[in-house]
């Protein structure tokens, strides 16, 4: 594609982003003086704050990116990542689960895992998740280097080092507060900066009519029905009548339940942000704040996509065309900026980029920090040290996390294979841990062992699936069917992945419980208290009005969702 | 709260707007062809300047609540 040029204005919007990032962080520098205030803290986050980084923190530029791909490709049904997977699991977490998180006084994820089932399961979820953490942030540093060598022929080595010591600086000085203060800059960033991108491109069209019209084009041309890239769920009772190839069925379990909670109640990303909470009315309070926002993202970074794709289609080729015919989904922003933003908006659009990637890369170093120092430094390498040790690891794990995470950068561009089988090996381990939580919280009876022995058979199931089977016109390999046969041929990749989740959930569900059942409880009621539902007394909230209780919170949400899926049916 | 947040937030975005509006002002109209001719900058310069008011607004109002809270009830703190 053509490079985009940057005039002073542009660069000069940059630098005042960066000038403020690392400013919050040095303001911040001077509370941090325990343990506790760098890897939480302290707990003294208001909610609104905590649940703006719940979603910052996730919103890092492969999701901005990936999303207006998807929306491109896919059209409308990309809503479901939103409106069926995201909303329902945060409602999911605030209300159900942030109680015994927060309750719990666990310092991580992984340490409730520790409190509530063995070391063993602990050991196993904090290596798999500190390893996760820097391959993510790696390879999305990868990720955005490659896309501005691309659009601004900017050098790699370039954004990669200045991208890595601005956000090493300011976690450095100012710990988890210094991420989640940011987190929320970023936030107003990312949207005030893509929203110009979307209403020009609306204009444009000639509104959602306009699109709509346009998007017919689109999917006649692909063989599918004319509203294929409009409506979400319309064509949904068969996999072969829309682009995502997923029929309503393995959507809704798959990625709806467990991909979808999978990641929002279990990863520690995004669940430090509510941990991090003043209050536990703040901490449940957090991902219902964040659910009001993100039930309108599909608007800021699918629609662009969507937009994307009915421009190139009715209007000759505004996507570069990649070596194997098909347009290049992942150029869909770039290409939108360069295309509707003149100089001075254009660096707001890039630094609102810049600012996404910053989020998303700091949520995965004050997540791995924490984890490394609490769940592996202190529990296996040196315990019972004073806190201003753990604090000095904590120093010392945020750079050599955010090193990691470069060499991880470097190894992608060299070993793109590896990186692809990394992201699997993590989907397998990630999509049966949501039955080890739900069964850990809500059946007393469940294990150690059976938790531990559960995850380890739901992650194999997983595998095997993946081994058996194909997604249509792929060969075997790391897309699946490497253990020789291939069963059967799902439609699409998306299909082939979702399905692998159901599997490996069911499979551990099924094995904690049995294995749970043979083996003996290996913690009393009294040690339960506080991690699971029915040995925990009830929160009431009635000294809160009812319009700000929790529960009349999540109802608000997932009423609103209900009508957004009602609307664009 | 350690710090306001609102009050880096405003200050950033009142830059930021400032900037735009500024830019928006004068830089010639050839540019804004892309932008289906209208002066993006300008206008959305003023959109981010009233977005920071509104947080400064509130910061600063937080401020005052607080030393005058002070002031008044010196034995809260």
């Amino acid at each position: 594609m053509q490079q985009i040029h940057l005039g002073a204005i542009d660069y000069a919007l940059l630098i005042v982003y960066f000038a403020f990032v690392l400013g919050i962080g040095w303001v911040l520098r001077r509370y941090v003086r325990s343990s506790e205030d760098f890897f939480l803290s302290g707990r003294s986050i208001p909610a609104w704050i905590a649940g703006l980084a719940f979603i910052s923190a996730n919103l890092g530029a492969q999701e901005v990116i990936g999303m207006a791909a998807s929306g491109a490709k896919y059209g409308m049904m990309t809503s479901h990542f939103y409106w069926v997977g995201a909303i329902p699991a945060m409602v999911f977490v605030g209300i159900f689960m942030m109680p015994f998180y927060y309750g719990s006084r666990a310092r991580s994820v992984p340490e409730y895992l520790k409190l509530r089932f063995d070391e063993k399961t602990r050991g196993f979820n904090a290596m798999t998740f500190a390893v996760m953490t820097v391959f993510s942030s790696g390879i999305s540093m990868y990720a955005l280097a490659k896309l501005l060598e691309l659009v601004l022929g900017w050098s790699f080595h370039t954004s990669v080092v200045l991208s890595a010591v601005i956000v090493l600086a300011y976690i450095f000085l100012g710990g988890l507060t210094s991420a989640i203060y940011n987190e929320v800059l970023q936030f107003f960033l990312i949207v005030l900066g893509f929203l110009p991108l979307v209403l020009l491109g609306l204009k444009d069209v000639g509104g959602w009519a306009g699109l709509t019209t346009k998007l017919e084009t689109v999917a006649t041309n692909a063989g599918y029905s004319a509203g294929a890239w409009s409506d979400s769920w319309r064509h949904m009772d068969a996999a072969s009548a829309n682009p995502m190839g997923v029929e309503w069925f393995g959507m809704a379990m798959g990625l709806g339940f467990v991909l979808s909670f999978g990641y929002w109640c279990t990863d520690f990303l995004v669940v430090q942000r509510a941990m991090a909470a003043n209050s536990m009315t703040a901490a449940r309070r957090t991902p219902l704040i964040a659910a009001f926002p993100k039930m309108l993202f599909p608007a800021l970074v699918i629609l662009p996509g969507m937009i994307a794709i009915a421009l190139h289609e009715t209007g000759g080729g505004l996507l570069p065309i990649g070596s194997d015919g098909t347009p290049n989904y992942n150029l869909a922003v770039p290409v939108m900026l360069a295309h509707y933003l003149p100089s001075g908006l254009l660096g707001l659009g890039l630094t609102a980029l810049m600012a996404s990637f910053m989020s998303g890369m700091a949520g995965n170093v004050t997540a791995f920090n924490t984890v490394w120092t609490y769940d592996i430094y202190q529990s296996y390498i040196r315990p019972g040290q004073p806190d201003g040790h753990y604090l000095r690891m904590g120093h010392a794990a945020t750079v050599f996390g955010i090193l990691l995470s470069v060499a991880a950068a470097y190894a992608t561009t060299k070993f793109n294979n590896i990186m692809d089988m990394l992201q699997l090996v993590f989907a397998f381990v990630n999509a049966p841990l949501f039955a080890t939580f739900l069964l850990g919280m809500f059946w007393r009876r469940a294990t150690g062992h059976g938790a531990f022995f559960g995850l380890v058979i739901g992650t194999a199931a997983a595998a095997l699936h993946h081994g058996l089977v194909l997604p249509h016109g792929a060969v075997a390999g790391l897309k699946g069917g490497f253990l020789g046969a291939a069963l059967h041929t799902y439609p699409s990749e998306m299909a082939q992945n979702f399905w692998t989740a159901i599997y490996a959930w069911t499979a551990c569900f099924v094995a904690t419980i049995v294995i749970s059942l043979l083996t003996g409880r290996n913690k009393s009621d009294d040690d339960l208290k506080g991690l699971v539902y029915a040995l925990t007394p009830r929160l009431t909230d009635h000294e809160l009005r009812w319009y700000a209780r929790p529960a009349t919170l999540g109802v608000v949400v997932l009423g609103l969702t209900l009508v957004l899926n009602i609307l664009f049916w | 709260m350690k710090l306001d947040l609102r009050m880096p937030i405003g200050l950033m975005f009142a830059i930021f707007g400032a900037m735009l509006t500024v830019y928006g002002l004068v830089s010639g109209d050839a540019i804004y062809e892309r932008s289906l001719g209208i002066n993006v900058n300008l206008w959305w310069g003023l959109v981010l300047l009233a977005f920071a008011l509104v947080m400064l607004g509130f910061a600063i109002r937080a401020r005052g609540r607080r030393h005058g809270g002070r002031e008044n009830a010196s034995s809260s703190d």
